[in-house]
């Protein structure tokens, strides 16, 4: 039985190297593993994508440009807009590609074949995180000023007396959780959908391998497999959204007069 | 578990990131940014932009054609009453023209008329006049003639001599008269 061999090598209970697979080519270790060479497709792709269905744009759009089109509207209209403000469109490119970024990344977990999303190594999401933080830092300091952001941002209209608690407050979640919780939910989602699926596929095929009486389990085991890969799409368009949609938000925050 | 041993691949801890994935994932990201922000959403915007305009374009161009014919509509409306009004005076001055000739000719007609009566009028009267004069002479002489082959004897001469006949007439003329 082929299946039951296979099985015997299953590597179990899954662990964290699980995540850190090794280099394509021997000696060049972090530079070319499966997650490096993801993220340059995912670039890849997202460049060849936008550049083939916007060579020639028309005012009644074909197909392709029209796909293209509504990603970059949706965004445009639905988040930035939304969330910021007229103002927003400047920044629509910017979220744009964040979020076309984050999500085929992120798809690239549930993807068959590939199933391993870049975002499940925290460096991807801190890069990201790190870009929202300056972002929206930058924003606020170029539209108040230095000092009159510092003080929009820390002060908020609180009795004076409260104030020695509340700052120091603001500061944390303002400057310092906020970069951390960008890049830490997005990199936990993602690393605990992988964890999940590995742990209900390679399950199915320990229990095959432990006694007849568990092996049907497998099958159940395998069945949750598929059903979680569902939930994880699911949670893979939500992150995107969450991260595209929460950076908008802080740099809402920033360009606003009042906090 | 936690130990930082990013090298090698024996032992990770998930939370600390591996600075070569940093530079990869910053560097790909960069180009994506650059290419997408520089070359494609910006003439995505210009799209949208190009695509408002026609359509806004399109609504002001039927405004205007909507309000040129409204203003045409307009223009021949009072050229239609003008030309209204315009053949109403024309044929009250028909009207009234031709009541005037009628009357002018009338009045002409009249005129012709009554000079015909007078002139037929006169006419009578002067052959009238003819007439009894000749006639006074007739009857004289016819009633000279009738008592000179009664009598037997010519009383032509004498009559004329003393005016006798003349005399009987005028006194018959006033007799018939009075």
């Amino acid at each position: 039985m082929s299946v039951r061999s296979l099985a015997s090598e299953v590597p179990w209970p899954p662990s964290v190297d699980d995540f850190y697979l090794p280099s394509v080519v021997d000696g060049a270790y972090p530079w070319l593993t499966k997650v490096t060479i993801l993220v340059w497709i995912a670039a890849a792709a997202l460049i060849v994508f936008f550049l083939v269905t916007y060579r020639n744009p028309q005012l009644v759009p074909t197909k392709r440009q029209w796909l293209a089109e509504s990603v970059y509207g949706f965004v445009r209209n639905n988040i930035a807009k939304d969330m910021i403000g007229h103002e927003g469109v400047r920044f629509a490119p910017y979220l744009t590609t964040l979020f076309c970024f984050v999500l085929l990344t992120n798809l690239f977990g549930i993807i068959p074949g590939i199933q391993m999303s870049p975002n499940s190594h925290i460096a991807f999401p801190t890069i990201l995180a790190v870009i929202s933080y300056v972002l929206f830092n930058y924003v606020g300091i170029r539209q108040h000023g230095f000092a009159k952001y510092m003080k929009a941002s820390l002060i908020p209209p609180a009795p004076w007396y409260i104030l020695p608690l509340l700052v120091p407050i603001e500061f944390a979640s303002t400057f310092l959780f906020r970069p951390f919780t960008l890049a830490v939910r997005l990199f936990a989602n993602m690393f605990a959908g992988h964890m999940i699926l590995l742990v209900f596929t390679l399950g199915g095929f320990v229990m095959l391998n432990s006694s007849a009486l568990l092996a049907p389990v497998s099958l159940v085991s395998w069945l949750m497999a598929i059903a979680l890969t569902f939930l994880e799409a699911l949670v893979v368009i939500l992150q995107a959204y969450v991260f595209t949609v929460l950076t908008a938000s802080y740099v809402q925050g920033a360009l606003a007069e009042q906090h | 578990m936690f130990v930082f041993a990013a090298e090698g691949g024996e032992e990770h801890n998930p939370i600390i990131p591996i600075w070569q994935e940093i530079v990869v994932g910053t560097v790909a990201f960069a180009i994506l940014c650059y290419v997408l922000m520089k070359f494609v959403f910006p003439r995505m915007e210009q799209t949208f932009k190009a695509r408002v305009e026609a359509i806004e374009g399109g609504i002001k161009r039927a405004e205007s054609a909507q309000a040129e014919a409204n203003q045409l509509l307009e223009q021949y409306k009072a050229q239609l009453a003008e030309a209204r009004t315009d053949a109403a005076r024309i044929r009250d001055d028909a009207r009234a023209d031709a009541e005037g000739i009628r009357q002018d000719v009338l009045a002409k007609a009249r005129e012709e008329s009554d000079r015909i009566i007078a002139a037929g009028k006169e006419q009578l009267a002067a052959e009238r006049q003819t007439i009894v004069r000749e006639l006074r002479a007739e009857v004289g002489t016819i009633a000279v003639d009738l008592a000179s082959k009664i009598v037997g004897e010519s009383l032509a001469d004498e009559a004329r001599r003393k005016g006798t006949v003349e005399r009987f007439l005028s006194d018959l003329e006033s007799a018939g008269a009075r």
